[in-house]
């Protein structure tokens, strides 16, 4: 399988704080990744070192083989829900349709195919009811699946997501997972959340970031293991122990 | 009508097509600041105006045009600090604000004699625009028509999410640049009707006032010009029969329709 995500020794500082320190991290094609962290601790800067929106302080950042700005294109990324002005006057077919925009250029207009497209997105995440209702209206749930359907409509090779559950109730947590794993046999998934529980039973792979990354592997294990294995300081959200916290990281290997 | 008959005085009909131009600007533009949230960036490019309109008293050409390369200049720098970081964008809107405004106060004093109708750039004076500028801003209107018609949808998902726009590959830069030249050139329009120091309330007022009641951003473009010929037309009725600062009146009359529009969207 091909390697689609290297970073290599990437440090980001915001002046002298340091939020990622000296990650190395490889993803290959169809790949579903689930990073795990406390809040703060470098997830959200990953994915924008990843889209290159962050440049890294030193190290090496390699996606599709390109550099991350060559590459942009092909990615799909799904931000924090938590972040939008529920104020704002746009749409669901509106904000699906910014997906489309990197490709018209900036002095053409939506066509019948972004349309199209913008409506598969949508009828794929059930959401094509709804396609004329202010964002601002929407629940939590239904604002993550007009993202979802906004990152789709890029036709991504790599789909980036952050805190995808942050703001989902319990079974629709479970659908978007069944979404995201039939989305998974075309895309390469990379997703972070700080919420464990869900993400371990779909994930193929599991990384712990809390400014370091810590472990990566495959995530079949439970109760004792888990924390054993992770070794993070996260809030692990799961059927028979909620929020419990797991010990301090042991440092090094 | 008072109205009606005040319209057979050339100056009165120049007011209401000021008004009018002036609407056009603020109505689009204003949505757009408002959408953005950048309304205090609106108010630093317009009080560096003051910097241009104080070179055009020192170097007797007009104004007018000082104006429009002054806001035009201090776009072009807040997009560049933003960019290039180094200060908060916070920090640089005051500084420029201060600068703008203290170039103009000194380059008005080294100008010889004493500087006639200052009052009309601080407040405005819609009751004196002579005809040559209600071309210049018809001008300016249409090139910001064109401008918005063409990067629509560039505006509305920059404006919703940055990261995103950038991540598909908008180049959300020149997007906002061009964003920040659009607001200068609804300043220099401004400037007749309500002068410097109040153009932010045209550029916000009546755009949050269509907020409340659509939910496209197109609609709010259309409604906010509305709105602002409406307040602009009882602003210049008001002061014409109180005879009271026309510029003041009309940012009041803004305000308190803001507030009862604001108050019966809660009742009902």
């Amino acid at each position: 399988m091909s390697e689609v995500i290297r970073l290599e020794n990437v440090w980001v500082k915001y002046g002298d704080i340091v939020v990622l320190e000296d990650i190395n991290l490889s993803i290959y094609e169809y790949d579903f990744l689930g990073i795990i962290g406390p809040n703060g601790g470098g997830k959200t800067t990953l994915l924008k070192v990843i889209l290159g929106l962050i440049k890294p302080t030193r190290g090496k950042v390699t996606v599709l083989g390109d550099t991350p700005e060559e590459s942009r294109r092909y990615v799909g990324y799904v931000p924090q829900v938590t972040l939008f002005d529920r104020e704002f006057p746009a749409t669901v077919l509106d904000v699906v349709l910014m997906g489309r925009l990197g490709r018209k250029g900036i002095l053409g207009r939506y066509g019948k195919e972004d349309l199209k497209v913008a409506y598969e997105a949508l009828e794929s995440v059930e959401m094509l009811e709804l396609k004329d209702r202010r964002v601002g209206e929407l629940s939590g749930g239904q604002l993550q699946r007009v993202l979802l359907a906004r990152a789709l409509v890029t036709d991504p090779k790599i789909l980036l997501l952050d805190e995808p559950t942050a703001s989902v109730d319990e079974p629709t947590k479970t659908n978007l997972y069944e979404l995201l794993k039939k989305i998974n046999n075309k895309v390469t998934i990379v997703l972070v959340s700080h919420d464990m529980g869900v993400i371990s039973s779909y994930v193929e792979k599991i990384a712990c970031l809390n400014r370091r990354l810590f472990y990566h592997g495959s995530p079949e294990m439970e109760g004792r293991a888990v924390e054993e294995t992770y070794q993070c300081p996260i809030y692990l959200i799961a059927h028979g122990f909620p929020h419990r916290v797991l010990k301090k990281h042991k440092r090094g290997k | 009508m008072i109205l009606w008959e005040a319209l057979q005085y050339e100056f009165m009909r120049n007011a209401l097509l000021a008004g009018i131009l002036a609407s056009i600007a603020c109505g689009i533009v204003g949505a757009l600041v408002v959408v953005r949230k950048m309304s205090m960036i609106s108010g630093g490019i317009s009080h560096a105006a003051f910097g241009g309109i104080g070179l055009g008293y020192l170097l007797g050409f007009d104004p007018l045009y000082g104006a429009l390369a002054f806001t035009t200049a201090s776009a072009v720098i807040m997009g560049f600090i933003r960019e290039r970081m180094g200060i908060s964008e916070d920090s640089a809107i005051g500084i420029i604000w201060v600068t703008g405004m203290s170039l103009g106060v000194i380059l008005i004093g080294l100008s010889p004699g004493y500087a006639p109708d200052l009052f009309s750039y601080l407040f405005g004076s819609i009751l004196a625009v002579p005809s040559s500028d209600l071309i210049v801003m018809a001008v300016l209107d249409a090139v910001i028509l064109v401008i918005v018609y063409f990067l629509y949808e560039e505006f509305l998902a920059v404006s919703f999410d940055e990261d995103f726009a950038k991540a598909s590959g908008v180049p959300t830069e020149r997007v906002y640049l061009i964003l920040l030249s659009l607001v200068a050139l609804t300043v220099v329009i401004l400037i007749r009707v309500v002068g410097v120091i109040l153009v932010i309330a045209m550029l916000t007022v009546p755009a949050v006032t269509a907020l409340q009641f659509s939910r496209r951003l197109n609609e709010i473009m259309l409604l906010s010009s509305i709105l602002s010929i409406i307040f602009t037309v009882e602003g210049l009725w008001f002061s014409y029969i109180f005879n009271i600062p026309s510029g003041a009146t009309i940012v009041l009359v803004s305000v308190v329709t803001f507030l009862l529009a604001s108050a019966l969207k809660k009742i009902f």
